[in-house]
C-alpha cells in the first residue's frame, strides 16, 4: 500500500492510472473494499492525495527562498522528485529537507541556470530549521575564556549555530521572499488537509553575486543571521572543526592584511561570539 | 468514572488543543483552562521556542500528551530513538497519561506522516497490542489508543472497528481515547450505526475522548477538524458520556483556527452532557448509599 501511497499524483492531483506494469485499479482492487459511492481507486486516491499535500506542503513552507529562486512551477518539479529519491525517514516532517542540498548537486538540471544560487539558498533555509530547534548547551562566558590557556582551550561550538559561505547574499533574499509569503510550517496534527491553495509569491528581485560568511544562530529564541567576516568566519569555522583558540587565530589571520589591528578585532568579536553564547564546552 | 487506570486515576474536565495562534493569549492573558492537549511531535525537539513555550505552559497548566506519530499497528517495532525522545518529553510533562492512534504509518523507517487504517484481523490486532506494551513498559505511563477516522477498508479484515478496537485494548491492558467525531466520520464513509460502535467498546477502559469538527463532501466526509462540533457529534458524545462516565474531553480544532475563545466556548458546550452525566452519577451514589 506503501508503494501506491508514495506514487506521486498526475498534474491534476489525482492517483495515477498505472502501478509499474499493472493498472492501479487492478492493483488497489486487490486489497481495499470498494462502496456504493466510492471505487477502491477513489478510497485510496484520498490517502495517495493527502500524502502528498501533506509532505509537498512542508516543503513549500518549508523553503520559500527556494521558491523565489525557482519560481513556483519549478520548485513543485523539484520537491515532487526530491521527495521521490528522498521519502521522509523521521517522525518529524521538520526533516523533510534534511537531504535536498545533496538532492540538488546530484540532480543541477533542477536548479537550472542557477545551480550555484540555488545551492546557497536550500543550505541557508536548512541552516535555519537547524537553528531553530537545535540544541543549546550551557555557554561559555568571557571569564572561561581566561581560565585555560588559549594554546590548550578548545571550545564546541552551539548546536544551534550553523556557519556557512555563499556565494549570493542570499540572508537578503530569504528576508525578501519572507515579507512576500508569511507562510510557516504547520504544526503536526492528525486532521485531514484539503488541496491546498497557495498564493503566488511576488517576484523577487535576484540577487547579484557577492560573497558572504554567515552564522545562522539563535538568540532569546530567535533565529538570525549574522554576517562575519571572512577572517572572522575562518576562526569560529577552525574552532568548530576543533582548534584551539590559538591556532585558530594564527590560521585564519596567516595571511591578513598586517597593516590591521588583528588582536583588538579578535578581542571584540570573541567578546560579542560570548554575549551571544556560541560557544560550549566540548565533551571530554 | 471519573477516574481510571488508562487516564492515570485523574478526573480532567474539558480541554483544548495548545496552537501556535494561541500561544500568545494564552501566555498573556492566562485564561482559566482545565488542561491543554500537546501534539508530542511538535515539541520532541532538542531546544528552542517550542520548549520555551511549553515550560512556561507547565508553569500554569496541567498538560497531557498525543501523538500522531508511534503508529502501534506498525508491522515494526517501536523506534527506539522516537521513544528515547518521546520520553524526554514526559519527563518534563509529567503527563498522566498519553495517546495515540489505532493506526499504521511507516514501513522500513519511510513514515507517509498519516494515520492509515489497519485490517481489522487477529493478527494484527496482537502486533498492535504487543506494540502498546513495549510503548507503555519503555515510558512507564498509561496509553490510550485512539480511533481514526477512515476513507478505505481493507478486503483482509475479518471483524468490525470496534471489535478490532476492543481486542486490541484488552490484549494491550490498555485504555481508549474515544474520539466520537472519528467514529461519525467513519460511520458515514463506512455505512455502520456509530451507536453500535459507541455500545460496542469497553466503557470501562475509556480515560478520553474526542470531539472535533469535519467537512462534508459529495461521497465521504473528511475529519478536517476545521469547524465547529455538529450536532450528530454531539448526540454521540452524549451517549458515549452515559456510558463510560464523566471523561476528560479534549476539542480538536486544527486548520482554520479561530480566537482561543471561540475554540475554548466551543469545548465548554461539552459541559451541558458532562453535567447530566456527573448529576446521574451522584444521583446513583446517593441512591447506593441510602
Amino acid at each position: 500500500m506503501t508503494g501506491v501511497l508514495f506514487t506521486p499524483l498526475t498534474p491534476g492531483n489525482h492517483m495515477r492510472r498505472r502501478y509499474g506494469a499493472r493498472p492501479m485499479r487492478q492493483v488497489v482492487e486487490s486489497f481495499i473494499k470498494p462502496n456504493d459511492r466510492l471505487t477502491s481507486f477513489e478510497r485510496l486516491e484520498l490517502y495517495n492525495r493527502q500524502y502528498w499535500f501533506r509532505v509537498l506542503d512542508s516543503l513549500y513552507d518549508d523553503f520559500p527562498g527556494l521558491r523565489a529562486v525557482l519560481g513556483e512551477a519549478a520548485f513543485m518539479r523539484l520537491a515532487e522528485a526530491y521527495l521521490v529519491k528522498h521519502p521522509s525517514t523521521s517522525f518529524s516532517m521538520r526533516n523533510l529537507g534534511h537531504a535536498l542540498e545533496k538532492f540538488v548537486r546530484a540532480r543541477p538540471k533542477f536548479a537550472g541556470r542557477r545551480l550555484t544560487l540555488t545551492l546557497d539558498i536550500v543550505r541557508l533555509e536548512w541552516a535555519q530549521i537547524e537553528a531553530f530547534d537545535n540544541e543549546a548547551m550551557s555557554a561559555l562566558t568571557s571569564d572561561d575564556f581566561l581560565d585555560t590557556p588559549l594554546d590548550r582551550l578548545r571550545v564546541r561550538l552551539q548546536p544551534h549555530v550553523i556557519l556557512l559561505s555563499a556565494a549570493y547574499p542570499v540572508d537578503l533574499l530569504i528576508l525578501a521572499a519572507k515579507r512576500a509569503d508569511a507562510g510557516l510550517r504547520g504544526e503536526a496534527s492528525n486532521a485531514m488537509e484539503e488541496a491546498p491553495e497557495h498564493t503566488p509569491q511576488a517576484a523577487i528581485p535576484l540577487p547579484k553575486r557577492e560573497p558572504i560568511f554567515l552564522a545562522v544562530h539563535r538568540h532569546d529564541n530567535t533565529v538570525y543571521f549574522k554576517r562575519l567576516e571572512p577572517e572572522a568566519f575562518a576562526i569560529v569555522c577552525a574552532l568548530r572543526d576543533g582548534a584551539t583558540v590559538e591556532a585558530a587565530c594564527a590560521r585564519a589571520l596567516r595571511r591578513a592584511d598586517p597593516a590591521i589591528d588583528w588582536a583588538s578585532k579578535v578581542r571584540e568579536w570573541f567578546s560579542n561570539w560570548a554575549q551571544l553564547g556560541w560557544f560550549c564546552r566540548r565533551k571530554a | 468514572m471519573p477516574a481510571n487506570p488508562f487516564n492515570n486515576f485523574t478526573s480532567y474536565g474539558i480541554g483544548i488543543g495548545l496552537r501556535i495562534p494561541h500561544y500568545r493569549h494564552i501566555l498573556e492573558q492566562k485564561p482559566v483552562v482545565d488542561w491543554f492537549e500537546i501534539i508530542s511531535e511538535n515539541f520532541m525537539v532538542d531546544g528552542g521556542r517550542p520548549l520555551e513555550v511549553l515550560d512556561r505552559i507547565l508553569e500554569q497548566y496541567r498538560v497531557v500528551q498525543h501523538g500522531v506519530s508511534m503508529y502501534f499497528g506498525n508491522a515494526d517495532r517501536p523506534s527506539r530513538e522516537h521513544l528515547k525522545r518521546l520520553k524526554t518529553l514526559v519527563k518534563r510533562t509529567k503527563t498522566p497519561w498519553l495517546s495515540d492512534h489505532l493506526c499504521w504509518g511507516s514501513v522500513d523507517g519511510r513514515y507517509t506522516h498519516d494515520l492509515l487504517p489497519m485490517p481489522y484481523t487477529f493478527a494484527s490486532a496482537r502486533t498492535t497490542a504487543k506494540n502498546i506494551r513495549e510503548v507503555r513498559d519503555y515510558l512507564e505511563t498509561p496509553i490510550c489508543v485512539e480511533n481514526v477516522s477512515s476513507y478505505a477498508e481493507f478486503h483482509a479484515s475479518n471483524m468490525t472497528e470496534w471489535e478490532f478496537l476492543s481486542e486490541v485494548v484488552e490484549l494491550a491492558d490498555c485504555g481508549i481515547l474515544l474520539d466520537v467525531n472519528n467514529i461519525y466520520v467513519s460511520s458515514r464513509n463506512h455505512d455502520f450505526n456509530p451507536y453500535d460502535y459507541v455500545n460496542g467498546v469497553p466503557h470501562h477502559r475509556v480515560g478520553q475522548i474526542h470531539i472535533a469538527g469535519h467537512t462534508k463532501f459529495e461521497k465521504y466526509i473528511l475529519d478536517t477538524h476545521d469547524h465547529p462540533v455538529l450536532d450528530p457529534v454531539w448526540k454521540l458524545y452524549d451517549h458515549a458520556v452515559r456510558l463510560s462516565g464523566h471523561t476528560a474531553t479534549l476539542l480538536e480544532w486544527d486548520a482554520h483556527i479561530p480566537s482561543f475563545h471561540e475554540v475554548h466556548d466551543e469545548a465548554l458546550k461539552a459541559n451541558q452532557y458532562l453535567g447530566e452525566v456527573e448529576a446521574a452519577e451522584k444521583a446513583g451514589a446517593v441512591a447506593a448509599r441510602r
